[in-house]
């Protein structure tokens, strides 16, 4: 479903991506974790195409993001992007918010996009606070109509850049069951996150990346119960 | 009643709201304009084509760095040198506000629409809208919000600014005032009755757009 093949991606002269390498298939949850500053949130916003790539491919459904010819609006239709500081538009309500992508991007009337916004509105526990603006929300909450505003417009891919990380301690668990809801009906989410327990739990595999690469991959229990790189048992002793 | 209604300060009154109508006018009309001067110039300096952010730059630049005097002189009687044609002094003080608010209010424009988070336009982007889409339905609104105190304090200076025109005889506020004493003499009662009249507009502006401030603040 998504494929990276040897991609490089700089910011003036620091190369901060180094050559990565990655398939994820569909339906799978591949949680990313490693030191701060390794190029997880760019090597995530490169699936996107928030950061241009430097050199290398990207294939998305088979389409390769990295041709400058693609369609970039209609592959980020496609791949749903929910960002640690939610990112919420302020000066709209919840509801409108959610539907401002189905209208303005599939084309669709008011009605027909709050037909899609409420259901999902109520998925994440959110039915009352349809009409309310951002402000007026927890981060936690702020964070589950980010999650809802990606849905709608029925992504078949999730990207999370530390979702819970600006979050309340109290708070980071209902995002997280919304995130397993979503784990378990299917949806293919890339996953970038300090919450070791989320990757155990829902995480079909682990990347560990370090400068720029992926140091390591595994299932989650041969990644934390016994990682052969020495990088990344040095990481985990320090967070785990 | 008489000793009042003999007074220079109410026979001053009709030329003074002569005066102010064309003021307003002046003002109104020519910041309209500079509105929209602004809004193009201001997304141009934010561009990343460099001929159009050059373009853009020169503008402001030149405009903010001449006073609205020379300004004023050279749209009315440098232009009419140059082109042979003869604008009258009403239209020309409208372009001058226009072009020399357009300047200012370009730089309002910029600061404000760059004052919005970059996540706004990353959030945007991914849910699928174009650059222009997220700028006009998710970028605009908030950045038009941060400007209305701006561009409060620019109506308030531009209307100040119109005075100025008293210099090619617009028959503007100041210039009324200053036709009344000149048969009267009586520039004590006409220059505070021209000052009265100022800031009956400039104050409940500014009381206006402290209101509005608060109300951004939170
Ligand atoms: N727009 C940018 N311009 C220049 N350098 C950048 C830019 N974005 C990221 N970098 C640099 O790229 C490197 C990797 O950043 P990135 O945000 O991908 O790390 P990260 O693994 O997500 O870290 P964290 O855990 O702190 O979020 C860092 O050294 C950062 O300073
Ligand atoms: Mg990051």
């Amino acid at each position: 479903m998504i494929s990276v093949k040897n991609l490089h991606k700089s910011f003036g002269d620091t190369e901060v991506l180094k050559g990565i390498e990655a398939e994820i298939a569909e339906k799978e949850v591949v949680c990313v974790i490693g030191p701060s500053g390794s190029g997880k949130s760019t090597f995530l916003r490169c699936l996107n195409l928030l950061e241009e790539i430097t050199s290398g491919d990207v294939y998305i459904e088979g389409d390769n993001i990295a041709d400058k010819k693609i369609n970039i609006n209609e592959v980020r239709s496609r791949v749903g992007m929910v960002f640690q500081h939610f990112n919420l538009f302020p000066h709209r309500t919840v509801l409108e918010n959610i539907t401002l992508g189905p209208i303005k991007v599939k084309g669709m009337n008011k009605q027909e996009a709050e037909k899609v916004a409420l259901p999902l509105l109520e998925k994440v526990g959110l039915s009352d606070k349809a009409h309310v603006y951002p402000e007026s929300l927890s981060g936690g909450q702020k964070q589950r109509v980010a999650i809802a505003r990606s849905l709608a417009m029925e992504p078949r891919i999730m990207l999370f850049d530390e979702p819970t990380s600006a979050l309340d301690p109290e708070l980071v668990g209902d995002v997280l069951e919304v995130m397993k809801d979503l784990a378990k009906e299917g949806m293919t989410m890339v996953v970038v996150t300090h919450e070791m327990g989320f990757a155990k739990e829902v995480g079909d595999r682990v990347l560990f990346m370090d400068e720029g690469i992926i140091m390591e991959e595994d299932t989650p229990d041969n990644i934390f119960d016994n990682p052969q790189n020495p990088r990344t048992q040095e990481f985990l002793s320090k967070v785990l | 009643m008489e000793f009042i209604t003999e007074s220079h300060y109410y026979r001053v009154m009709p030329f003074l709201l002569e005066g102010l109508v064309w003021t307003l006018l002046i003002t109104v009309v020519g910041l309209i304009i500079g509105f929209i001067l602004g809004a193009i110039f201001g997304f141009a300096r934010l561009s990343h084509n460099k001929i159009i952010y050059g373009i853009a730059t020169v503008y402001v630049e030149a405009v903010r760095g001449t006073p609205i005097l020379a300004q004023i002189l050279f749209i009315y009687f440098g232009l009419s040198d140059l082109t042979g044609i003869n604008i009258d002094k009403i239209s020309a003080s409208i372009i001058a506000i226009a072009i020399n608010a357009g300047a200012y209010i370009a730089e309002i424009v910029r600061g404000a629409v760059y004052s919005i988070d970059k996540g706004q336009m990353e959030a945007g982007r991914s849910v699928g809208l174009t650059r222009n889409q997220t700028m006009r339905y998710i970028i605009w609104p908030q950045a038009f919000r941060r400007m209305i105190p701006p561009l409060g304090n620019q109506f308030v200076i531009s209307l100040k600014d119109t005075s100025l025109f008293s210099v090619i005889a617009v028959t503007e506020l100041l210039y009324m005032g200053q036709q009344y004493y000149g048969s009267t003499f009586a520039a004590f009662e006409a220059l505070t009755m021209v000052c009265l009249m100022y800031l009956l507009i400039t104050v409940p502006t500014a009381v206006y757009l402290r209101r509005v401030e608060r109300r951004l603040d939170v």
